[in-house]
């Protein structure tokens, strides 16, 4: 399968590639490419020109500030994260979806910016950084600016970017005490979109949660933050009665449909029981450091 | 029958198709070639290098029939476009024998059965050598992990797995002797 015919150029610095993007509006950015070249060759899009930034020095790293948030750069591939030997000290959740994303190969060339930009309501990205309520720094021709994800994607497929704006990097706030979490995705195999997925963020001192957030992947129209099931965790102590409420919560936040992959009570349940299992997860974690 | 490939007289293809030069690295030796930007890796690699070995399966980022190794990494080649390539290094599976041996890994195939129909060996065999490349002593678990990537539909799998197990263990040589117990 070919694409429509397009231009492609690979500029070598962020304000040659803006440049190209104003003089273009039917220009898109082509970063990992593994979303966007399977939909040119199925020709639900074709663009009349790539703008690949692959050759843009500086966009490659992800690693702590020394504000304490994480910055996760727009070339930066799934693979990248999946190998990174520090982050799962800094973000557990992060580490933990990291390969759960496609399959290795695909790994190898996506990107988290990309994937969060291509705002496809079954990302798993998308899930996890409503979880850690992360950010999306773009870059237009009047400078920088930084949305929070909720904000960022304007629906399925559709994010607030401006035709000429790139979003550079992802930005993870810094945690609120002791970082913990993780990703939950029950696929029916390697690469199939999710049955239903939860991205679990807890920020503790000690045993008491300061902070939680979770998002719900593949279980409505968009990624579900289920901020009121979030709710019921922070202040406890991950008690007995805090994860049934907000297990049952995050249930009801999900709005899925039966469909091939199970019913929607089915995937309801899904939701409830990975939200308690992740906590476990959290504190078995704690009890072998312990 | 027709052919798949119709010559057509020059003047049928509008000049303002532009085409750009890539010059890339395949199988250790330098290439060049005038292309489309829409040109798929895995048709460069099959129609103008006639380095046929890469199969194109699904043609839909699923199968990984199109596997190759994009400066050491496997990508799937029907997923990026020839131009993206350039300046870049390329390993298909005819990169892998030399003229006299075949790699421990396609030997591997031959001695533990790991192909059937073979459509899906090239990927898999590329994904083995990344993996291997990585982590020379891989679990069956990691080899099941790394080669999730890559369907196959004839063998269910278990004689894949045996056979990049197999090409680890050549590839890392003989054991040192176990030590003696109460030594």
């Amino acid at each position: 399968m070919y694409p429509s015919r397009f231009n492609y150029e690979a500029p070598t610095s962020l304000d040659e590639a803006i440049a190209l993007l104003t003089a273009n509006e039917d220009a898109k950015v082509l970063a990992g490419g593994q979303s966007l070249i399977p939909m040119m060759k199925l020709r639900f899009a074709d663009p009349a020109m790539l703008v690949d930034i692959n050759n843009i020095p500086g966009l490659d790293k992800h690693g702590k500030e020394s504000d304490g948030s994480y910055r996760i750069g727009a070339l930066v591939r799934h693979a990248h994260l999946e190998k990174s030997k520090s982050l799962p000290e800094h973000q557990p959740l992060i580490a933990s979806a990291a390969h759960l994303v496609a399959d290795p190969i695909v790994r190898t060339r996506g990107t988290f910016v990309g994937s969060v930009c291509h705002a496809d309501p079954q990302g798993d990205w998308a899930s996890v950084m409503v979880a850690l309520r992360g950010s999306i720094i773009s870059h237009g021709p009047n400078g920088k600016r930084t949305t929070p994800v909720t904000d960022f994607v304007a629906g399925p497929f559709q994010t607030v970017l401006a035709h000429n704006e790139i979003a550079i990097e992802a930005v993870i706030p810094a945690a609120k005490g002791t970082r913990a979490g993780g990703y939950l995705k029950l696929e029916r195999r390697v690469g199939d979109f999710a049955t239903a997925g939860v991205a679990l963020a807890l920020d503790m001192s000690e045993s008491t949660v300061n902070d939680a957030g979770i998002g719900l992947t593949g279980v409505g129209a968009q990624t579900i933050n289920a901020s009121e099931a979030a709710a019921a965790l922070i202040g406890s102590a991950l008690d007995n009665d805090a994860v049934e409420n907000a297990a049952r919560l995050a249930a009801e936040a999900a709005n899925p449909r039966s469909d091939h992959r199970g019913s929607a009570d089915y995937k309801r349940h899904v939701i409830a029981t990975f939200v308690k299992r992740i906590i476990a997860n959290v504190q078995h974690a704690e009890m072998q450091v312990a | 029958m027709t052919s798949l490939f119709e010559e057509v007289p020059p003047t049928a293809v509008s000049s303002d198709i532009p085409t750009t030069r890539v010059e890339l690295k395949v199988n250790g030796e330098t290439r060049a070639a005038n292309v489309e930007p829409r040109l798929l890796l895995a048709h460069l690699l099959r129609s103008g290098f006639k380095l046929t070995g890469t199969h194109t399966g699904c043609d839909t980022t699923n199968c990984g029939a199109c596997t190759v190794l994009y400066d050491g990494q496997p990508v799937k080649s029907c997923t990026m476009f020839a131009v993206q390539a350039n300046g870049h290094e390329v390993m298909t599976v005819e990169g892998l024998a030399t003229s006299s041996e075949l790699h421990p890994i396609q030997e591997g195939f031959k001695d533990e059965h790991g192909l059937q129909c073979g459509f899906c060996t090239p990927g898999m065999m590329m994904s083995a050598k990344a993996l291997l490349d990585e982590n020379p002593n891989p679990t069956e678990d990691e080899v099941r992990w790394a080669l999730s990537g890559n369907l196959c539909r004839c063998t269910g799998y278990q004689n894949i797995v045996k056979a990049v197990l197999w090409a680890a263990e050549k590839m890392r040589g003989p054991e040192p002797a176990a030590e003696t117990e109460g030594e």
